[in-house]
């Protein structure tokens, strides 16, 4: 489902260069659980952000669906995101003045258009069908992740990238959010990829992608 | 499936979730629009208001008075030519006219009881009060028969008569006029403010004007006049007299067919249309002078959706992170810019119209709000939204997703 080939990404750092990504190659099936580990600065929030659009590769090729994406111009690129990805971000990233349920709709206004009654299901999937109504403040930590996994998963995407998903939430919140993560894949056969400092949330995942200074150093399967 | 309303209730949010902004941003096209409208309404009602004043005159009123002459290119001047007898002239040779009044025109001194004054006095026939579309208040006009006697009686404007008069009933009293006694017989309704206006004007006999003022004459021994004053008996043939009456005059004082007339003729048509294309000008002035606060006010719409942008950096990150195209984020900000000043636009109106309803009432000024100016307000001020809003909300739309959802 996903290829990169030589992805290198390069930022500059005032007169220098400095680069993230140094000619990684992967290739990631459909339906995979994979997850992303490494020191921070190693190039994984990077990763992540090239597998799902957000930002283009200074070279290499980029192949979603056997489609070579890393040419796409931003038009096309934002229909990819809509159609096939859906993100949950460390941060959560809600809307802070919409309602729960606003912030799901949401999920399907750039494709296809907001559906009531599809938001409220994603809500209640994710065990939240009693707090449609609030906002992102008055809700906590967990339940905000799990209002921002219902907005991805309320278009059915075929790949859902979590970028430390866990990361601003406690232990038990963050088991929640894996449970419900890893029994989309399970039950929906979603192409699921996370970035984890976790080693305990690691080992739900079938493939571990472990990242070094830019480059993939090492995989295991747990 | 919503798809169509969705970009409407995304801008609707927008708006209501940021009041204070949205209100400021309002504010600046409510005073455009409002001193638009404002001001575009006292424009157009003191056109109307003249231009009723005019009609009051009617509107099959031609008025002949002495013009410039020139001679071989060089303007003489007032020349002194018209004369009674070119309005017997007048009278007795052109078709479809109901009534002349020639009237001569002299400063005299007036004095009543101990107050001396100077005032412009209007010697006429009878006929005058008819062809102006005069209203009798008290009293009566000179007749017919005072005329043919040269009595010495003269008929009050509203404001002399108050002036002359404060506190007593004019009709029956006397007062001096150059050398002559007069006896007040009549004094006139008001015919409210305009130039030239009957209500500062006082009325006697032309034949006992000149029992105190030597006319001039022409050379030809004819007796000048001011102006003579025409009633066509149907508006419709207005063109056709004044045609005539030039030909008639011309002849009567032997002008080459190369020479200019030496004496004005026009309709109360004509002189409103002149008028109206003068206050027009004005209005459009005034118009334009409260545009460039609503131009200010556009600014002010640049300035908050720039703000609006800039604050809203991460929410346009988020938005393209869940597919939201260039187009859909330059159009929320658009809509949303086109929102505030189409409601700016509306409340403008409605401020605007209750200010010049309010200078109505309190009788400062007559208003006038027009329709065209009110749809042309509005549908300017959604334009100047879109105008001013497009850069930000273009800006806006280019942020690349990753950095956008980066910012704080």
């Amino acid at each position: 489902m996903i290829r990169l080939e030589n992805i290198t990404k390069t930022y500059p750092m005032g007169k220098r260069e400095l680069t993230v990504l140094r000619e990684v190659n992967l290739d990631i099936k459909q339906g995979e659980l994979v997850a992303i580990m490494g020191p921070s600065g190693s190039g994984k929030s990077t990763m992540l952000n090239l597998m799902g659009c957000l930002d283009k590769p200074t070279s290499g090729k980029y192949y979603l669906d056997d489609r070579e994406v890393s040419r796409f111009s931003s038009g096309e690129l934002a229909q990819v995101r809509g159609r096939k990805i859906g993100f949950v971000f460390q941060t959560f990233n809600l809307l802070p003045r919409l309602s729960a349920l606003a912030n799901v709709e949401l999920g399907m206004r750039y494709v296809g258009g907001s559906d009531r009654q599809k938001a409220t299901d994603a809500l209640v999937r994710v065990g939240l069908g009693e707090r449609a109504g609030h906002r992102p403040t008055e809700l906590s930590g967990g339940e905000q992740q799990r209002v921002a996994i219902a907005r991805a998963l309320v278009k059915n995407p075929p790949l859902i990238l979590a970028d430390e998903p866990t990361g601003n939430l406690d232990s038990k919140s963050g088991q929640e959010i894996i449970n419900i993560l890893t029994s989309l894949h399970a039950e929906q056969g979603i192409t699921l990829i996370m970035i984890t400092h976790d080693a305990g949330i690691a080992s739900h995942c079938q493939r571990i992608i472990n990242l070094m200074d830019g480059q993939v150093v090492s995989e295991e399967t747990p | 499936m919503r798809k169509w309303l969705d970009p409407l209730t995304t801008a609707w949010t927008g708006v209501i979730t940021h009041k204070l902004r949205s209100f400021l941003t309002i504010l600046g096209i409510v005073i455009g629009v409002g001193a638009v409208i404002t001001l575009m309404s006292v424009g157009r009602g003191a056109e109307a208001q003249i231009l009723s004043n005019i009609q009051n005159l009617g509107s099959n009123l031609v008025t002949v008075r002495p013009g410039a002459f020139t001679f071989g290119g060089i303007r003489g001047g007032i020349s002194q030519t018209l004369t009674i007898e070119d309005s017997e002239a007048i009278s007795q040779r052109i078709d479809n006219i109901a009534a002349v009044a020639p009237s001569y025109n002299s400063n005299l001194q007036l004095v009543v009881g101990g107050k001396n004054t100077n005032s412009q006095v209007t010697g006429t026939t009878p006929e005058y009060m008819n062809v102006n579309n005069l209203k009798i208040a008290s009293g009566s006009f000179f007749t017919a028969d005072e005329y043919q006697r040269g009595a010495k009686v003269a008929v009050l404007g509203s404001n002399v008569a108050e002036t002359l008069f404060p506190s007593s009933e004019p009709v029956g009293q006397q007062m001096r006029m150059g050398t002559i006694i007069v006896r007040v017989i009549g004094v006139l309704q008001s015919k409210g403010a305009m130039f030239g206006s009957p209500d500062d004007a006082i009325y006697i006999p032309l034949t006992a004007m000149q029992q105190t003022v030597a006319q001039p004459r022409t050379a030809q021994g004819g007796r000048i006049v001011s102006s003579i004053a025409i009633t066509v008996s149907d508006a419709d043939k207005n063109q056709s007299v004044i045609d005539e009456i030039t030909s008639l005059l011309r002849t009567r004082h032997h002008l080459s067919p190369a020479a200019d007339n030496d004496f004005n003729i026009m309709s109360t048509e004509e002189i409103a249309s002149t008028l109206s294309e003068a206050i027009g000008t004005m209005t459009l002035l005034l118009g334009a002078i409260a545009a460039i606060s609503l131009l200010v006010g556009g600014i002010g719409v640049m300035n908050i959706m720039l703000v609006s942008v800039l604050e809203r950096t991460r929410e346009i990150g988020i938005r393209k992170a869940l597919g939201a195209r260039e187009r859909d984020i330059w159009g929320q900000f658009l809509i949303e810019a086109a929102f505030l000043t189409f409601a700016g636009g509306i409340i403008g109106v409605i401020a605007g119209w209750g200010i010049s309803y309010i200078i109505n009432r309190l009788g400062v000024m007559n208003t006038l709000v027009a329709p065209d100016i009110v749809v042309l307000a509005v549908s300017v001020s959604v334009g100047i939204g879109l105008f001013f809003g497009f850069y930000p909300a273009w800006n806006a739309s280019r942020l690349n997703p990753i950095d956008a959802l980066r910012s704080e």
